[in-house]
């Protein structure tokens, strides 16, 4: 029988250690899967390279994580939050790197990733400061950039239902970066807030099917008047 | 003196209601974070225009009211939304091919700098030291059929905004075709800047003086 629900966001991490690329879902406080990144951060890991769309930004455990030293480098578009973070004291002090991405080019990335392209031309960023060192070709009648696959060793995405074979629903703006990052890496951790029996889920409706993802866990969290 | 100019020209809700008077029925439209996101409250409810946002909504609708709102719905600037009936959900992928496939009519950027040629600053203003931000400017600017620029004409400091080349690096090259400002709508053609509407009480020639560059009059 698949089955691959874990009993415990312990499980769901296994494997992580120093010097890990790990890609986190989530844009802004939804869709972020914060059990799994607050489990993360106790965890005390060095040399992670952080591959999301904003650099922790101050919401839910990723500050403790950048606060703690864990994180060597970050690939994002946005590191930038409402007020001063984690980050941006590391980042002035030289002591993070940052790869600045388009979110396009980021999001295209990830998902060349999970499909098996390697690179990708795109006009995005043509001619300007983050498209410095990179090979651009004229195409079209266009000046486009070279851009790669971002690999990941883990993907860490937050779902809202799942069956046992990690067919995946979300729900609402929670899609965002969790549904390209699931496959992107060499294992995919969902964490979801609703289990449901195999074939509950309408083929028709599920986004991520279960090849993209490699674990599940059980995070509950149940909305405004309703019982889990 | 620049305080003066600007109590002259229009104020940020009137420039967002002077660009919302331009935006027909039917466009699909980004709007940027900040004064652009304001557009939306100025289009009437009955004219069909469907607002994107990047991180994968199709047919925003307006703030919810207080205490109505859902966790899982915010937009790009990270506040909470509505759906529209119509509206769609879409992932990141689906988001940016909506902006780099070209099926955007419109997108409205705020901006540091943009000069006569049509390139646009919005994204960094160069400070070493400080961890920069692009978000989705550069794909907006390259990949939007029109794009449009909401803006302040000139700095606190009086500097004009609008300029012969952007000092600023660089967002996206030749993509801007308007600019609005507190005093004026100015498009930008082959030839440069050229004048289209001014504000209520503001003359071709202060325009003028406070542009960086030559401005026609259309």
């Amino acid at each position: 029988m698949i089955d691959k629900f874990v009993p415990s966001i312990e499980a769901a991490l296994e494997g992580i250690g120093d010097g890990a690329a790990i890609m986190v879902g989530g844009f802004g406080a939804v869709g972020q899967p914060n059990a799994l990144i607050d489990a993360l951060a106790a965890r005390n890991l060095r040399g992670l390279t952080l591959i999301a769309n904003n650099a922790g930004g101050d919401f839910g455990g990723m500050p403790k994580l950048i606060e703690r030293g864990a994180i060597a480098k970050v690939i994002c578009s946005y590191p930038r939050a409402s007020r001063r973070t984690a980050f941006d004291e590391l980042y002035e002090a030289g002591k993070i790197e940052l790869e600045l991405v388009p979110q396009g080019t980021l999001a295209e990335r990830i998902r060349a990733a999970n499909a098996g392209i390697p690179a990708f031309f795109t006009p995005t960023s043509a001619g300007t400061e983050l498209a410095t060192g990179k090979e651009t070709r004229h195409i079209n009648g266009r000046d486009c950039v070279l851009e790669y696959a971002i690999e990941a060793d883990f993907a860490l995405i937050e779902a809202w239902a799942a069956d046992r074979w990690g067919n995946l629903t979300f729900r609402r703006a929670g899609r965002n970066f969790n549904q390209i990052m699931a496959g992107a890496a060499k294992v995919t951790v969902a964490s979801v807030h609703r289990r449901v029996e195999l074939g509950a889920l309408d083929p028709d409706r599920i986004v991520t099917p279960g090849v993209f993802v490699n674990r599940v866990v059980m995070v509950p969290e149940p909305m405004e008047g309703e019982v889990v | 003196m620049a305080e003066t100019m600007m109590r002259q020209g229009w104020s940020r809700a009137e420039m967002a209601a002077r660009v919302a008077i331009d935006i027909p029925e039917g466009w699909v439209v980004n709007l940027g974070i900040g004064l652009p996101t304001q557009v939306a409250n100025h289009v009437p409810v009955d004219r069909e225009v469907i607002f994107h946002s990047e991180n994968g909504i199709l047919g925003m609708g307006p703030a919810p009211g207080e205490g109505a709102e859902d966790p899982f719905l915010i937009n790009a600037g990270k506040q909470p939304v509505t759906l529209r009936p119509g509206a769609s959900i879409v992932g990141q992928a689906d988001s940016f091919a909506i902006i780099r496939g070209r099926h955007l009519d419109l997108c409205v950027l705020g901006g540091y700098q943009v000069a006569a040629n049509g390139d646009l600053a919005n994204w960094s203003v160069g400070r070493k030291g400080v961890a920069p931000a692009v978000g989705g400017a550069m794909d907006l600017g390259a990949g939007a059929a029109r794009v449009w620029v909401l803006m302040e004409h000139g700095t606190r400091e009086g500097e004009p905004r609008l300029v012969g080349r952007c000092t600023y690096p660089l967002t996206a090259l030749g993509s801007i075709t308007r600019v609005y400002t507190d005093l004026a709508v100015i498009d930008i053609t082959p030839q440069g800047f050229v004048l289209r509407d001014l504000a209520p009480g503001i003359s071709a020639d202060q325009v003028r003086a406070r542009t960086g560059a030559p401005l026609a009059v259309g």
